[in-house]
């Protein structure tokens, strides 16, 4: 790598190969099953271990746990999140939950910890797991967390409960963030069927297509091992964020790509409506937010993929998403009118589930 | 590979603007929004031949382009980070700096060797603008005919920046008014032609160093190769489409140039808030999320966001020209976003530093002032929306007005 990089958007040869093929799975087997999904409350079966062609997970397991060795890349799973959230937000979270375990390991645990964890999940066909870090409060903040974990012996019992948990009834493994007894959060790795842990699964305004659970831990009781060992919450924050917010970038451009067509062929007094100002510039807008959207999410990415500090930038794109996918979400159905409230069009459902760009926190470390 | 970071080499440039910035426009910034008229200030005579100096090498770096498939940072994203920092000086002395007008870039667009040989090293201003010819830049009035060895000209401008100072001006005139866009050409007119009058110079809200000039041109006769490309109207509508559009295309590497102007402006507001704050213990620190922040805090976040949004809109705008890609959506893309974002983020900087922020004895008023007018020229907000929609929409100027 050379030390004086330019300024570039180019892709590389490897992200644009993987753009295309996940884009093509977004636009044949998301789009398609998006709504059915939203209405079912869940993924149809079969789903998951298709999204296992592209290779997310296994890519970045170490040789030695099974997977394909290759480094961490932030910006590359940037891209991902984008192009699986443009085919539907819900999916993309559950495709997308083993990688962002996978990834809070890689980063924070030993390599025998790696190689303990990540070897289940090495394999060709899906395996759930998932981060389980937010809490049901008004303003949550992660760094206060209720869910608390004691040392008692070689081992330490965790209890509190954890909401919106993507995956939270299927997950082999989850990944519990809990505030330890000194104070400092710590992760610890909670594998599924360890008593005191249960899963009840839980419905939310939009995000229907993703099984979403609440975890309650009760004494969980895990060995010391299990507690990653360069635990940074911080990171493990930021890199969420920036997820959340790439899949908030591909669903408001799946917002502006259906509309732009609609107003060009719907027509009100005797013209299409997209020769009307009112409606060309909102439209204009969206496209104009939804490019600052996406650059902020892009610098803060390629910024954690070169070993720069990113806290700000992270920081900066959460709130630029949180407040502009939500407009871009409103706007959409402004667009669409009446039709947008309906809900053979997907725009409400995209409403529905850009509500929790704002909110969610942890479900998608990148 | 994706990187949104400047190159250490621009971050050079950078910090020579900045520099430049700080000890030269910020300390007499006051004096001259007081002073307003007068001829170009003393002070930035050395900065003019500093950068002629330095013009060779960036046309250089210009040259410099992509053939071999790589990205690269060109003479675009350059100007666009030195823009940002001495407009984060002061964006009217800026605009007062000898040499550098939107006439220059103009005739070092289109101009031909020879006129860019007579005409390149001077001061020359643009003159769009009419009385009744604003944002529809197509309806230009002012007349050129051709006469002998000689064009004629007789119209009247406004808002012409530089229009005083200035050694030139680029004077847009119709051939033929029934024609449309495809009669209207520019003419280098020397600013000493007798026919070419000065009206008056405007008061302003701000920008006030800046001198913004009323013109008149009566029977105002300037050598036939003064036009600037060809005198022939184009007569089918391809061609009319692409004749205008060559003009128009100049805006799309000035717009970034202009939302970069708004960048500086606006960073300068927020730095000068982000001082005032942390004296009175003010954090900021990213700490918690927006909901845990005050809604002191939650507001400085918001104003970052949007600014840095808008910076990194206006580096691909300019990446893109640099790398020969079409930018037009872009170009106009930043503008819309910087212009909007400068105005509002300046304005809030004196409602949050309250007293302080109104106050003359700090720059936060006059950057509010100044900030103002960057969203409206060289395309209002309303223009870079519709150049969007019609971009994205597949419409054309007559589908959507």
């Amino acid at each position: 790598m050379s030390d004086d990089l330019p300024f570039d958007l180019s892709l590389s040869e490897e992200q644009r190969i993987m753009r295309d093929s996940i884009q093509r799975f977004a636009a044949q087997q998301m789009r398609e099953l998006a709504r059915d999904a939203d209405e079912a409350g869940q993924a149809p079966a079969g789903f998951y271990d298709a999204s296992c062609e592209l290779g997310l997970a296994l890519l970045p397991i170490p040789e030695d746990a099974g997977g394909a060795g290759q480094p961490r890349e932030p910006m590359s799973n940037v891209l991902a999140a984008e192009d699986l959230g443009y085919g539907d937000m819900g999916l993309a979270l559950g495709t997308l939950a083993p990688l962002g375990f996978i990834n809070a390991v890689l980063d924070f645990g030993t390599p025998e910890q790696q190689q303990a964890f990540l070897a289940p999940l090495a394999s060709e066909t899906f395996v759930p797991a998932s981060i389980a870090l937010m809490e049901g409060r008004a303003t949550f903040e992660p760094s206060a967390l209720q869910t608390r974990a004691v040392a008692d012996g070689d081992d330490y019992l965790i209890t509190g409960e954890k909401r919106l948990v993507p995956l939270g009834c299927q997950a082999r493994q989850f990944l519990v963030v809990a505030a330890c007894d000194e104070g400092a959060p710590a992760a610890f790795v909670v594998p599924a069927g360890t008593p005191g842990l249960s899963a009840e699964a839980s419905d939310y305004m939009g995000l229907r297509s993703l099984e979403t659970a609440t975890v309650t831990l009760d004494a969980v009781r895990v060995p010391a091992s299990h507690r990653l060992a360069a635990f940074d919450l911080e990171r493990l924050v930021d890199l969420s964020r920036l997820g959340i917010a790439a899949l908030a970038v591909g669903c408001c451009q799946a917002v502006l790509d259906y509309c732009i067509p609609y107003a060009n062929e719907r027509t009100a007094f005797g013209e299409p409506i997209a020769r009307r100002q009112s409606v060309a510039f909102m439209i204009a807008n969206m496209a104009i937010e939804l490019e600052g959207m996406r650059l902020l999410v892009w610098r803060a990415a390629s910024r954690a993929q070169q070993g720069l500090p990113f806290h700000r930038e992270a920081y900066l794109a959460r709130v630029m998403c949180a407040e502009k996918a939500m407009e871009i979400g409103t706007n959409g159905i402004q667009v669409f009118g009446g039709a947008g409230f309906i809900r053979d069009y997907p725009l409400e459902m995209w409403y529905r589930n850009l509500r929790a760009v704002g909110l969610l926190e942890g479900a998608v470390m990148v | 590979m994706i990187n949104l970071e400047i190159p250490k080499k621009l971050q050079q440039v950078q910090q020579m603007a900045h520099q430049l910035s700080a000890t030269v426009f910020r300390p007499i910034s006051r004096k001259y929004d007081r002073i307003e008229h007068c001829d170009t200030p003393e002070e930035l005579k050395p900065v003019a031949q500093m950068m002629a100096s330095m013009r060779p090498s960036r046309a250089k770096a210009a040259g410099k382009g992509a053939n071999d498939g790589s990205s690269s940072n060109g003479a675009n994203l350059t100007g666009i980070v030195g823009m940002e920092e001495m407009c984060w000086g002061d964006v009217g002395l800026m605009l007062s700096i000898p040499g550098t007008g939107l006439g220059n870039a103009a005739i070092q667009a289109v101009g031909t060797a020879e006129q860019k040989e007579a005409f390149g090293s001077l001061y020359c201003a643009m003159a769009i603008t009419e009385p009744g010819a604003g944002s529809d830049s197509a309806a230009v009035s002012t007349t050129a005919v051709e006469d002998g060895d000689e064009w004629v000209l007789n119209g009247t401008k406004i808002y012409c920046t530089a229009g005083q100072r200035c050694d030139a001006v680029v004077v847009w005139a119709t051939l033929d008014k029934s024609l449309g866009k495809a009669a209207i050409k520019s003419f280098i007119v020397p600013r000493d032609n007798p026919g070419l009058k000065l009206l008056r110079v405007e008061d302003k809200m701000g920008l006030r160093i800046s001198d913004t000039a009323a013109l008149s041109l009566e029977d105002c006769r300037i050598p036939k190769a003064n036009i600037l490309g060809s005198a022939e109207i184009a007569n089918t509508e391809a061609a009319r489409k692409k004749a205008f559009g060559g003009v128009m295309q100049t805006f799309d590497n000035t717009r970034p140039q202009v939302a970069a102007m708004a960048l500086g402006v606006a960073r300068a507001a927020l730095e000068i808030t982000r001082e005032i704050l942390e004296q009175e213990g003010f954090k900021g620190d990213y700490a918690r999320t927006l909901y845990n922040s005050s809604a002191l805090e939650a507001e400085v976040y918001r104003m970052e966001a949007d600014l840095d949004a808008a910076r990194l809109m206006t580096y691909k705008a300019a990446w893109m020209a640099d790398n020969r890609q079409p930018n037009s959506t872009d170009a106009s893309m930043c503008k819309a976003k910087a212009g909007r974002v400068g105005n509002q983020i300046t304005l809030k900087c004196v409602e949050i530093c309250g007293e302080l922020g109104y106050s003359e004895n700090y720059l936060l008023e006059k950057l509010a002032r100044d900030s103002k007018i960057i969203d409206i020229f060289e395309g209002t907000q309303q223009i870079q929306q519709l150049i969007v929609a019609r971009n994205l929409l597949g419409l054309s100027s007559r589908e959507l007005k």
